[in-house]
């Protein structure tokens, strides 16, 4: 058994509203300094040795990320 | 026989009612079809409804694309079938790569009701055959996220080859690119759209029956008196 942690972020080129509410609930917070916030998604996946790179890669860019619209990186721990 | 159009319900589907409505009142025949079900029972169509299918999780649309019906629906597509995705549907589409593109978070992070002004650009499909090019409709509009995007490539690509088949009018409500509301595949048989035509049908339920022009088309595309 490994773990496997993929990370999914829109591509930059696309609008993040979530992320901008996030900036504008930082600034009524009270915190300044922070000029841009990307929200992402974190997947934690519990896999069998026999679960191979390709694998997870093909899983990833087929059903956890659209890649039209977003990016992801995998890492096993 | 009249026309056989096939309406799916995902877990999650709200609109399949009204779908289903509205194709009886163009004097079709509408067919439930079961997500779990791959089985189209021989329609000549298929509707993708509106409503939350698989409650959203991961993206709009993700889950639904691998449920069973819709792999009979892909190849049914392929094959130049008839389907049209309002709403949720659209983005079902988008996601089984059915239709290019994607369906994101609307720019004013407001979920928008309302009625919609449309313009319908392209009258050479199974679904919009029965408007006139550059006619104007009302549909009601309701989405969190209908803002449509892609790459300017796709966009380029999909105006050159009149592809779009409606805009939104008088005011963009999602910050959709290029004002589009609603676009086809290359073959044309398959439409998407973020507003929905199946609550413009009835002048007592809807804003008027400007939405009705789809289904009607539908029918008169398959050669079959409404």
């Amino acid at each position: 058994m490994a773990r496997v942690v993929v990370d999914v972020v829109l591509k930059p080129e696309i609008l993040d509203p979530q992320g901008q509410a996030i900036v504008g609930a930082l600034g009524r917070l009270g915190i300044s300094g922070v000029n841009d916030v990307r929200q992402g998604k974190h997947f934690e996946l519990e896999v069998d040795d026999s679960v191979d790179d390709a694998t997870v890669e093909r899983l990833a860019d087929t059903l956890l990320a659209n890649p039209v619209i977003e990016n992801f990186s995998i890492r096993r721990n | 026989m009249p026309v056989r159009v096939g309406v799916v319900t995902f877990p999650g589907s709200l609109d399949d009612r009204d779908a289903a409505r509205a194709v009886r009142l163009s004097a079709a025949e509408a067919v439930p079809l079961w997500h779990a079900d791959p089985d189209l029972h021989g329609v000549d169509a298929v509707i993708l409804p509106g409503g939350f299918s698989y409650g959203d999780y991961l993206r709009c649309g993700a889950i639904a694309r691998f449920a069973p019906v819709m792999e009979s629906i892909v190849a049914a597509a392929r094959d130049g079938l008839p389907v049209l995705g309002i709403c949720n549907g659209f983005q079902v589409l988008c996601e089984a790569h059915l239709l290019p593109g994607a369906l994101i978070r609307n720019d004013r992070r407001r979920f928008v009701c309302r009625d919609q002004v449309l313009r319908v650009a392209n009258t050479s499909t199974p679904w919009t055959n029965g408007y006139r090019a550059g006619q104007e409709i009302v549909v009601p509009i309701k989405n969190g996220e209908g803002g449509y995007v892609a790459d300017k490539r796709t966009l380029d690509a999909l105006e050159a080859t009149g592809r779009v088949v409606v805009r939104y009018a008088a005011g963009n409500p999602n910050g959709s690119y290029r004002d589009i509301a609603g676009i086809c595949n290359e073959a044309g048989n398959v439409v998407g759209l973020m507003p929905h035509p199946e609550h413009a049908v009835d002048a007592l339920t809807g804003p008027g029956t400007d939405g009705l022009g789809f289904f009607l088309s539908l029918a008169s595309h398959t050669g079959v008196a409404a």
